[in-house]
């Protein structure tokens, strides 16, 4: 049973996910399997570039933070995925040894009318540098179940799934 | 890349088609999206999905690895033909990203990118602004992920514009 379902979320609430140090090695395995651009892979043509050094791809850092998200916040809830991303934002690159947080602020939450059984909630999800600047940001709404029709799903172990 | 003068809006490119196998989709989610209907075939038949399905990030990081390898041979192409290639900024991020339905085991997406909107940066004179909508299609041609990204394309300085 999830400890956390759609009715535990309120707007303003705020959860710490968590930090952790971002690796060269890491940086340069995820562009060589997803992005393999100069400004990620090879340290010298990334000093040639705009940056001036090695940065993270920024679809590096949305798998870092679903990642920060998954341990820190989303593990232990009714969490059944999101339709899409409002937003993203990459503010700032990621270099290497840079040590990272992440931050999960609700903005609202709203029920489904289709689906009595879940709920939205819309976050706006946040990596934080060591100078305490957000790096990227990302908007999103993660539907929950509810706490009712779960309840509901326990009591009756032979109930169908959800379509 | 072409120059920013010789980018037009509506230009639509098939950049790529990407099969995704349980393998594929159980090591990603295991890496960066760690919820049980991206991991198992068991949690993933209790819940909505139904079936295993990839982490809609997967999703979208395919698409810029494939985005990446036809920038490549089109560049590549272009240097055979003896045309200089322009130079492709940072992107600021992306929006109005939708994952419509599930990528499930064995599905073949094929991806599209197609101009919908240029302007030129009065800030960064050598530079303009491209914006695109990227999408991808099964194989029965039911759309599973769109969205919206900038980025910064170089013009041409020293030539006479095109027509």
């Amino acid at each position: 049973m999830p400890r956390l379902h759609w009715e535990d979320f309120s707007p303003g609430q705020v959860t710490e996910c968590g930090s952790r140090r971002i690796a060269r090695a890491e940086i340069v395995a995820f562009a060589a399997e997803y992005d393999p651009q100069p400004m990620h892979l090879d340290e010298a043509a990334a000093r040639a570039s705009l940056f001036g050094g090695l940065v993270a791809s920024g679809w590096h850092s949305c798998c870092v933070l679903m990642r920060m998200l998954n341990d820190g916040l989303l593990g232990e809830t009714s969490c059944m995925g999101a339709p899409g991303v409002e937003e993203v934002q990459w503010l700032a690159p990621i270099r290497p040894g840079e040590r990272i947080k992440a931050r999960a602020t609700v903005l609202e939450t709203r029920s489904s009318r289709s689906r009595p059984d879940l709920g939205f909630v819309k976050f706006r999800w946040e990596l934080i540098n060591a100078a305490d600047q957000s790096v990227m940001t990302m908007i999103v709404s993660e539907m929950f179940g509810r706490r009712a029709a779960n309840a509901a799903r326990r009591a009756e172990p032979n109930a169908p799934s959800e379509p | 890349m072409k120059f920013f003068e010789d980018i037009r809006v509506g230009e639509k490119s098939d950049i790529g088609r990407h099969t995704f196998t349980a393998e594929d989709i159980k090591a990603f989610a295991a890496r960066f999206d760690p919820q049980p209907f991206h991991l198992d075939e068991a949690a993933a038949a209790r819940s909505h999905f139904g079936r295993l399905c990839a982490s809609g990030l997967h999703t979208a990081c395919v698409w810029m690895r494939l985005m990446i390898n036809y920038r490549r041979r089109e560049d590549e192409a272009r240097r055979a033909r003896g045309e200089a290639v322009a130079q492709l900024g940072p992107s600021p991020g992306f929006r109005d990203l939708e994952w419509p339905r599930p990528v499930y085991v064995g599905d073949t997406i094929s991806y599209d990118t197609e101009v919908v909107e240029m302007r030129p940066l009065e800030s960064r004179p050598g530079w303009g602004m491209i914006v695109v909508r990227n999408t991808g299609v099964n194989q029965r041609g039911e759309a599973v992920i769109s969205f919206i990204s900038s980025a910064f394309v170089e013009r041409r300085e020293r030539e006479p514009q095109a027509s």
